[in-house]
C-alpha cells in the first residue's frame, strides 16, 4: 500500500466550487478542497456543519448540485457506471458500522470482492483473512456481527473496506458510537493505515488523534470550510474566531 | 471505620434457586397458585368438558365406522357417518379424475412431498438443486402428469405469418418440426431485434445475444416436455377436483405470490416514477377487488373481451387470477419488511460498489423477508383457505366436492352433512396448522439474526 503514496501526479480528490442544498437548506457552500495522494485529512466542526455531507459527496452517497468533484482523476457525474467504479475504489467506514447482520464476518468481507471485484471465492476469503488479521480479529471470522463488541465490529467494517483495495478511505466519526475503552483499538487501526500511506479523510472529534495523524485539519461551520491548517498551527494558533471558540469548547 | 470498601474475596457464581420440581409442584404452581388461578382452572376445565366432550362423542364415541350405504347411519343422530367419507374418498381427493389414471396425481402428491420436505429443513443439503427441482422441474412434471401433456402448440410467432405446417409435416415423439422451426427462427429474430435495440443503450451486441438466446433455450427446455408425447391420455381439468384442485390452486398461488410480491414491492419503492405508479396502481387494483369478483371476471367476462381468451382453460384462468391477487397482497407484506431495513444497510452496500439488484438480492431482501416471515405465512394460510372460492366458478375443490356429495340420496342420513364438513375442516386445519407451526419454527430460527439486527442498530 505504501506504493500508493509514491504515485505522485493527479490529486486523490479535487473539489471546486461545490454547493449542495437539502431542499432550501444550503448545506455545502462553495467548497474548494484538494487532497493529495497519501494525504491524511481530519475534518472537524460543530454538529450539523456539513462534515458528513462533505465526505459523502466524495463517493456519491450524496449528490452535489453545483461545482466539480474529481476523484482519482474521474469526475463524478450522473453516469451510473462511473459511480459504481468510484465507489469500489473509495472505502467508507460509518459511525454505526453498518455491517450486514445476516452474514458472518468473513462473508461481510468477501461479498463485495466476489460480486464487484469478481474475485473467485477462495481468493476473496484469503484476502479477507489477511485484512481481518491486520485488524487483529481473524479468530472471529465465522461469527455474526452481533456477537462482536462495538470496537470489533468497527474493525471488521474497516477490514471490509480494505478488502476492496481502495485508493481512498473515508471515515465518518468512526469512534462516536463506541464505549470509551474501545475507541483506542479502532483509532490504533486507523493510525496503522495512516502509517502505510493510505489517503484518508476522517471526520472525528478525537482531537489528540487528529493532532498525531493529520497532515491537515479542516474546520467546518455552517456548510463552509472556515480554516485549513497543519495540526500544530491549528491547535496552537487558530486563525479564525469560530475555530478558537470551537477549540475552547471541545478542549475545555 | 472508613467508608471505603475493598472486596477481598471474589465470589464464585452460584446456581439459581429453583422452586420445587415434580408433577405435584407443577400442578400447584401452574393451576392452583392463587385464587384467580384456581378460578381460571375451573372455568377452563368446564369449557373443555362443554365443548370438547360433545365433539369427541360425535367424532369417535357415537360415530358409525362401517357400512355400505345410508342404512348404516340412518338411525344415528349424534355420531359421524364415516362410511360416507370412505365411500366418497376418491372423489374428495381427486374429483372425477379417471380411476385407472389415479397413479398420476399420486406421483404428483408424492413427488411434491419428497421435494418439499428437504426444502423445508434448513440443515438439509443441496438446497440450490432442491429449489431448482421444486420450483422449476416439479411444476413441468406435474403439468405433464396431470394433464397428459402432448400439447402440440400450433404457432410460436412467425408461424402466424408463414404457415410452415403446410410444408413441413415431420413429427418426432409428438413434437412437430413445424412448430419448433417456427420457435427457433422466431426466437433468433427476437434475440437479434432486442440486441440491436440494446446497442442503442450501450449494451454490447454479443452480451445481449447470449442472454436472449440463453433465455429462449431455457424456455424451450420447459416447453418441450409439455409438447412431447409420453403416451399419457389427456385428462381435462374439468375432471380434476377435490384436494387435488385445492392443492394445485394453493401451491400455484403460494409459489407465484412471493416473486410477484417482491417485484411489486420493489417497484413501489423505485425511483422511476412510471414503475412506481404502475406498481401502486396494480397493487391497489387487486387489493380493492374481492377475490370472488376476480374469479368471476376471469372466468365469465374475460372471454368476452379477449378473442383468444376463450381458448384458455377455466382452471388456468382462475390460477392466473389467484396468483395476481395473492401477489398484490404479498407486495404489501414485503414492503413492510423493506421499510424495516435500516438506511445504513443501503449506504454501506452502495459504498462497496454493489449495484441495485446486487444490493437488493444479497443485502436487503434476505433481511426484509426474515423480518416478515409471520406476515408471509399468514398470507399463505389466508390464500389456502380462500382457494375454496373457486367453487363460485364451478371448479370443484375439496369443499366443493364434499358439498356436491351431500346430494347423493344413497348417503342421505341425519349426520352426513356434519361428517363431511368435519372431514373438510380437519384437512384444512392440518395444512394451515402445519404452515403456522413451520412459520413459528422459522421465526425462532431467525430469532438469533433478529437479535443481531437489533444490536447492530444501537
Ligand atoms: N438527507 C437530509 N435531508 C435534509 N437535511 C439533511 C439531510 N442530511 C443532513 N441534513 C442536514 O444537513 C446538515 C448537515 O448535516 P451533516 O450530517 O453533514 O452534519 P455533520 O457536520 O456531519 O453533523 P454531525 O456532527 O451531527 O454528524 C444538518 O443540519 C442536517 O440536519
Ligand atoms: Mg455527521
Amino acid at each position: 500500500m505504501s506504493d500508493l503514496a509514491s504515485v505522485q501526479g493527479a490529486s486523490a480528490v479535487e473539489m471546486s466550487g461545490v454547493n449542495k442544498w437539502f431542499g432550501s437548506f444550503h448545506v455545502l457552500r462553495d467548497i474548494d478542497l484538494t487532497v493529495k495522494r497519501g494525504e491524511r485529512i481530519v475534518i472537524c466542526g460543530p454538529s450539523g456543519s456539513g462534515k458528513s455531507t462533505l465526505i459523502r459527496c466524495i463517493n456519491r452517497l450524496e449528490e452535489h448540485q453545483e461545482g466539480r468533484i474529481i476523484v482519482d482523476g474521474v469526475e463524478l457525474t450522473s453516469d451510473l457506471r462511473s459511480i459504481d467504479a468510484i465507489r469500489a475504489d473509495v472505502g467508507m467506514v460509518f459511525q454505526q458500522f453498518n455491517l450486514f447482520p445476516h452474514l458472518t464476518i468473513l462473508e461481510n468481507c468477501t461479498l463485495a470482492q466476489i460480486w464487484v471485484r469478481r474475485r473467485p471465492k477462495a481468493q476473496a476469503e484469503e484476502i479477507a483473512m489477511k485484512y481481518l488479521t491486520r485488524v487483529r480479529i481473524p479468530e472471529q471470522a465465522n461469527k455474526y456481527p452481533a456477537q462482536l463488541s462495538g470496537g470489533q465490529q468497527q474493525r471488521v467494517a474497516i477490514a471490509r473496506a480494505l478488502c476492496m483495495n481502495p485508493k481512498i478511505m473515508l471515515f465518518d466519526e468512526p469512534t462516536s458510537a463506541l464505549d470509551p475503552e474501545m475507541i483506542k483499538e479502532v483509532l490504533d487501526t486507523i493510525r496503522g493505515l495512516a502509517e502505510d500511506g493510505m489517503t484518508m479523510l476522517i471526520v472525528t472529534h478525537e482531537m489528540s488523534f487528529a493532532r498525531q495523524v493529520a497532515d491537515r485539519i479542516i474546520f467546518m461551520d455552517e456548510g463552509q470550510i472556515i480554516e485549513i491548517n497543519r495540526p500544530e498551527e491549528f491547535f496552537a494558533h487558530p486563525k479564525h474566531e469560530r475555530t478558537k471558540r470551537f477549540l475552547s469548547q471541545i478542549l475545555d | 471505620m472508613s467508608a471505603a470498601f475493598v472486596r477481598e474475596q471474589t465470589l464464585p457464581p452460584r446456581a439459581a434457586p429453583f422452586a420445587a420440581t415434580g408433577a405435584k409442584a407443577w400442578v400447584m404452581q401452574r393451576l392452583f397458585a392463587t385464587p384467580r388461578d384456581i378460578a381460571m382452572t375451573v372455568i377452563g376445565f368446564a369449557a373443555f368438558v362443554l365443548i370438547a366432550m360433545p365433539l369427541i362423542r360425535f367424532l369417535f364415541l357415537d360415530a358409525v365406522w362401517r357400512g355400505e350405504n345410508r342404512d348404516a347411519c340412518a338411525h344415528v343422530l349424534t355420531g359421524a357417518c364415516w362410511p360416507f367419507v370412505a365411500a366418497k374418498f376418491n372423489q374428495f381427493i381427486y374429483g372425477f379424475y379417471p380411476l385407472d389414471q389415479l397413479w398420476r396425481p399420486n406421483i404428483v402428491f408424492a413427488l411434491g412431498a419428497v421435494l418439499l420436505v428437504p426444502l423445508a429443513i434448513p440443515s438439509a443439503p443441496l438446497k440450490r438443486l432442491n429449489a431448482l427441482l421444486f420450483f422449476v422441474v416439479y411444476p413441468v412434471v406435474s403439468f405433464v402428469l396431470l394433464t397428459g401433456g402432448n400439447l402440440n402448440p400450433e404457432h410460436f410467432i412467425l408461424g402466424y405469418v408463414i404457415r410452415l405446417e403446410d410444408h413441413v409435416d415431420f413429427v418426432w415423439h409428438g413434437m412437430r418440426a413445424a412448430f419448433w422451426l417456427d420457435y427457433a427462427f422466431s426466437s433468433l429474430a427476437l434475440s437479434l431485434a432486442v440486441a440491436l435495440i440494446g446497442r442503442v443503450f450501450g449494451t454490447p451486441i454479443s452480451t445481449a445475444l447470449k442472454v436472449m438466446v440463453g433465455f429462449f433455450a431455457l424456455l424451450a427446455l420447459l416447453i418441450a416436455p409439455t409438447d412431447a408425447d409420453f403416451g399419457l391420455s389427456w385428462v381435462e381439468t374439468r375432471e380434476w377436483g377435490g384436494l387435488l384442485v385445492t392443492l394445485v390452486v394453493a401451491v400455484t398461488g403460494i409459489v407465484a405470490a412471493l416473486p410477484i410480491g417482491i417485484l411489486l414491492a420493489l417497484g413501489r419503492r423505485s425511483e422511476m416514477r412510471l414503475v412506481r405508479w404502475a406498481s401502486v396502481a396494480f397493487i391497489e387494483f387487486w387489493r380493492g377487488v374481492p377475490l370472488i369478483t376476480v374469479l368471476f371476471f376471469a372466468t365469465y367476462m374475460l372471454p368476452l373481451f379477449l378473442p383468444g381468451g376463450a381458448n384458455i382453460e377455466r382452471l388456468v384462468r382462475a390460477l392466473i387470477g389467484v396468483a395476481l391477487f395473492s401477489g398484490a397482497y404479498m407486495a404489501e407484506v414485503v414492503r413492510g419488511g423493506l421499510a424495516a431495513v435500516p438506511k445504513g444497510q443501503y449506504e454501506s452496500a452502495a459504498a462497496l460498489g454493489l449495484g441495485y439488484w446486487q444490493t437488493m438480492l444479497l443485502i436487503i431482501l434476505p433481511q426484509a423477508l426474515t423480518n416478515v416471515i409471520p406476515g408471509i405465512v399468514n398470507n399463505f394460510i389466508g390464500l389456502f383457505k380462500d382457494t375454496t372460492l373457486v367453487q363460485i366458478v364451478a371448479i370443484l375443490d375439496l369443499l366443493g366436492q364434499i358439498r356436491s356429495a351431500f346430494s347423493d340420496p344413497n348417503w342421505a342420513s341425519p349426520t352426513t352433512l356434519y361428517t363431511g364438513f368435519a372431514f373438510a375442516g380437519a384437512i384444512y386445519f392440518a395444512f394451515c396448522f402445519a404452515m403456522s407451526r413451520y412459520s413459528l419454527f422459522l421465526e425462532r430460527r431467525a430469532g438469533a439474526s433478529q437479535l443481531r439486527m437489533e444490536t447492530n442498530r444501537t
